[in-house]
């Protein structure tokens, strides 16, 4: 009962999300402001993850191959799959979900638990659009961060393929290039436009509807951290189901 | 003028406000006093219509709250003032910023107006020279002091105040509660304090209505809080041996 009524709620907060809009010179400065904290600021720790990510793709899937029947292009075309199909939407979104998500769940329940969320209220301003749509809009520019993570990933398999001595860069880079399907972009970013729309609602969901002071904040990101890996995961495999399957 | 009329509020089996009436008169400050756990801080949400309550009705100068269309919540709700026990200071924001806020959500005025006005409530809550610091940069009695200086920055009809004193030292107490009377008196306020401070009591209360068990046991000023011999007041308000001798002192002076 417990699960179906925070279903219920987490759905009336998306309707309440687009009811009674903030004015316009407010919320602009609110969605500038969460481009800077939620785009801006995970930039630095994606590059650096897809990175090396890329460049143990490349090697791991250099090392397994044993056989010389199997083309060497093949290392530069597995880590671009990878990367593309999976590691960049969606494992970058887990770690999002880590950074971005418990970051939006412990301010929002910071703001619970302090009565800020009863002072707009009282002053009758819509809370959940003040402070949840806001999040939404900042993260429709999250496939730019999910291009830099691709892009990054397929370069780290190249320096680590190229410099340590698993490959030619002309091998790397033809098998980057071969048989790519560019419906594989169009599936990724389909995918990386869900997820961020996840990781904009369920932290706000679980840092609005909060009880409690701050221990529970603590324990309220938890549980907003693990609710949005399952339900990305879980959104993963019915979107690769629906689109590739 | 706020009236009460009957109002009931339950929280799952637990029935917390069981039937109270009582009226709030503009240009006074009204005082809402009680135990802990006597209903108070429900009576005030239910006020401010962040609780909503099974029965009864709240009526704002005339027109009852829950009559009115969202449209008219929201107007209604930009006509109150609201000081909270914390304070509920946005705390990413400077203490200008917190006080013009009410006026960049509903004026259509320009931004140096807006800081003319806020400049003008911070000076009226004797804050001059904290516009630029941030919330956590200020001690407790500047943060009471800036919440009711953004409570008051719209001009609003109906001032609410959550135990404005708690957490103070009883100088800096006592400059709150005659700040509250000052411009509850000057704006013509209707003001509503939730409190357990018996120096406010004694202090502000030009109405005080007192909550035991959800229930209105006990109303009057505090004139003739000194005079009551109902129980439930006197255990509560007399608990001291202070407050004993204060009521022992006044009753021998007013024979």
């Amino acid at each position: 009962m417990k699960y179906l009524h925070n279903i219920g709620t987490y759905f009336i907060m998306i309707k309440d999300m687009f009811r009674k809009p903030t004015k316009w010179s407010v919320l602009k400065i609110l969605i500038l402001k969460d481009i800077d904290d939620l785009i801006i600021g995970s930039l630095g720790i994606v590059a650096f993850i897809a990175f090396f990510v890329g460049g143990v793709v490349a090697i791991q899937t250099s090392l397994n191959i044993s056989n010389p029947l199997i083309p060497k292009y093949l290392v530069g075309f597995a880590t671009r799959q990878s990367i593309i199909l999976e590691f960049a939407p969606t494992f970058i979104s887990i770690i999002m979900a880590g950074k971005v998500g418990s970051f939006i769940t412990s301010s929002i329940g910071t703001m619970r638990v302090t009565e800020q969320i009863d002072a707009l209220e009282v002053m009758g301003i819509n809370a959940i659009n003040y402070l949840v749509f806001p999040k939404f809009v900042a993260l429709t520019l999250y496939p730019f961060v999910i291009s830099i993570a691709m892009f990054l990933g397929i370069i780290g398999g190249l320096a680590a393929c190229v410099y340590g001595g698993y490959g030619t860069l002309e091998d790397y880079i033809d098998g980057v290039q071969n048989d790519f399907i560019p419906f594989h972009m169009a599936y990724a970013f389909i995918k990386t436009m869900v997820f961020a729309f996840i990781l904009a609602t369920i932290p706000s969901f679980y840092g609005y509807f909060m009880k409690g002071g701050a221990l529970e904040v603590g324990k309220a990101s938890t549980t907003a951290f693990v609710w949005t890996s399952v339900v990305i995961i879980l959104l993963n495999f019915l979107l690769t189901s629906l689109l590739l399957g | 003028m706020i009236e009460v009329k009957d109002l009931h509020k339950s929280f799952g089996d637990a029935h917390i406000l069981k039937g109270i009436s009582t009226s709030f008169e503009k240009g006074k400050t009204n005082l809402i006093i009680g135990q802990s756990g006597s209903g108070k801080t429900v009576f005030l949400k239910c006020l401010l219509g962040l609780f909503e309550y099974e029965k009864g009705s709240i009526s704002y100068d005339g027109k009852i709250f829950s009559n009115l269309s969202p449209d008219e919540k929201t107007d209604l709700r930009s006509e109150i003032g609201m000081v909270f026990q914390g304070s509920a200071l946005f705390d990413s924001m400077t203490i200008a910023e917190n006080v013009m806020f009410p006026l960049r959500m509903f004026t259509k005025l320009s931004k140096s107006e807006m800081e003319d006005r806020a400049e003008f409530v911070l000076k009226r809550v004797n804050l001059d020279d904290a516009h630029h610091k941030m919330p956590s940069e200020a001690s407790g009695g500047m943060q009471k002091r800036v919440a009711i200086a953004r409570a008051i920055v719209n001009k609003p009809k109906y001032l609410f105040c959550d135990e404005p004193n708690s957490g103070l030292d009883p100088k800096t107490a006592i400059v709150i509660d005659n700040l509250i009377q000052e411009i509850t008196d000057e704006y013509q306020i209707t003001t509503v304090i939730n409190s357990h401070d018996m120096n406010s009591v004694m202090e502000i209360g030009e109405k005080i209505v007192f909550l035991k068990d959800g229930l209105k046991a006990w109303e009057g000023s505090k004139e003739t809080i000194f005079k009551t011999d109902n129980e439930a007041v006197t255990n509560f308000v007399y608990s001291s041996n202070l407050f004993k001798k204060v009521r022992r002192m006044y009753l021998e002076e007013n024979q």
